[in-house]
């Protein structure tokens, strides 16, 4: 995996070479566009960042946890695991130290270790994608893209526990 | 639907932080948070322009043309109405394929350049077209062939096998994107038929 990116990158000059494109030139343009795009996000991703750290820093995020718990332990779904299932589509790197924390506490090999893997790996992080993505173009009304988003990420959760349950032990 | 949960997700917050006695730390985060999205805005604009320029050559020398070539049998699937050799399924296809291999810094401004261009054939205004949502359904479900950061954690942590779940991965993800982009689909039909 280590080799992918070295790889695209010796064929994508290879080729450009073959074809006598005027390489610098295209990579300055589209530099250049990369820019626009930049500043584009720029608002969205500062007001993003505010909105997660203050549910944060307010307490918002262990109050939905604790309410949210009780259901999750009576399906069979590790009340450990709420604050990633929580914090998962909100948050990448947030997540990625929870994830931290999990691992070291209870090990990696572990069933809680196993599932919060499976959850961080199987989902993304679909409100900043969202944000980020429709921001760039000025798309406001999203419809039914969250809704199905947040289906998705549910089905991974869901599918996290059984699989490492079923699989795994 | 951006506006009600930026408003209600804020205004939630305050109530919380009254009652948890947290609104020092909510003004604090607040403040910490401008920080943090300007150093994240550092880390992400540097490979945002490479990787644009970089797209640039591929769309010159016809790399890009081959990436839609390699991936049209499942995307023209989900996106009917865009033409295999339009610049908006090119950068689709590049976008689907960083996600793929891992390399998640690329798959942005690729899946922002495809945004741009997927605007310019539906022409919606400030709505969202059939095709935007379902390429940032594909984009919120995480289609990953080797998650290699989750390995590196888990290896770092003493695990005896760090990548022994990376079947559950690929059932969990798969059956996630499968259910989100089904249910995006079939969203987009019963609208249209009102």
């Amino acid at each position: 995996m280590t080799y992918v990116f070295p790889v695209i990158l010796l064929s994508v000059m290879v080729m450009a070479l073959f074809k006598k494109v005027p390489v610098f030139e295209c990579f300055l343009r589209g530099a250049k566009n990369g820019l626009t795009v930049l500043l584009e996000i720029t608002p969205v991703i500062v007001g993003f960042v505010a909105m997660i750290e203050v549910m944060k820093a307010s307490g918002l995020f262990d109050v939905l946890s604790s309410i949210v718990s009780p259901a999750a332990d009576f399906f069979g779904f590790p009340k450990e695991i709420v604050p990633m299932a929580l914090l998962r589509p909100v948050s990448g790197g947030g997540s990625t130290a929870l994830l931290s924390d999990l691992l070291s506490q209870y090990g990696p090999d572990s069933l809680i270790g196993r599932i919060t893997s499976v959850m961080s790996g199987s989902t993304e992080t679909t409100f900043y994608a969202i944000a980020v993505y429709y921001g760039s173009v000025g798309i406001s009304k999203t419809r039914h893209t969250l809704f199905c988003a947040l289906l998705a990420d549910f089905t991974a959760a869901c599918l996290a526990v059984v699989t490492v349950k079923l699989l795994m032990n | 639907m951006l506006n009600y949960i930026f408003a209600v997700f804020i205004a939630g917050s305050v109530v919380c932080s009254v009652f948890l006695n947290t609104t020092d730390q909510l003004t604090s985060g607040l403040l910490e948070s401008a920080e943090v999205s300007v150093s994240l805005l550092l880390t992400i604009g540097g490979a945002l322009c490479f990787w644009c320029g970089f797209m640039e050559i591929m769309r010159e020398c016809g790399a890009a043309s081959l990436a839609a070539k390699l991936f049209s049998p499942v995307l023209k699937h989900l996106f009917p109405n865009i033409d295999v050799k339009s610049k908006a399924f090119e950068n689709i296809s590049l976008n689907v394929g960083a996600n793929f291999l891992g390399l998640g810094n690329a798959a942005t401004p690729f899946g922002l350049a495809a945004m741009k261009e997927i605007k310019k054939i539906d022409r919606q205004g400030d709505t969202a077209s059939d095709n935007m949502i379902v390429f940032v359904v594909l984009n919120t479900a995480s289609i990953q062939l080797l998650p290699t950061m989750i390995g590196t954690l888990r290896a770092k942590y003493g695990s005896q096998s760090p990548f022994d779940i990376i079947l559950c991965i690929w059932i969990a993800s798969s059956c996630a994107l499968i259910v989100g982009v089904t249910a995006a689909k079939l969203l987009n039909k019963r609208r249209r038929k009102v």
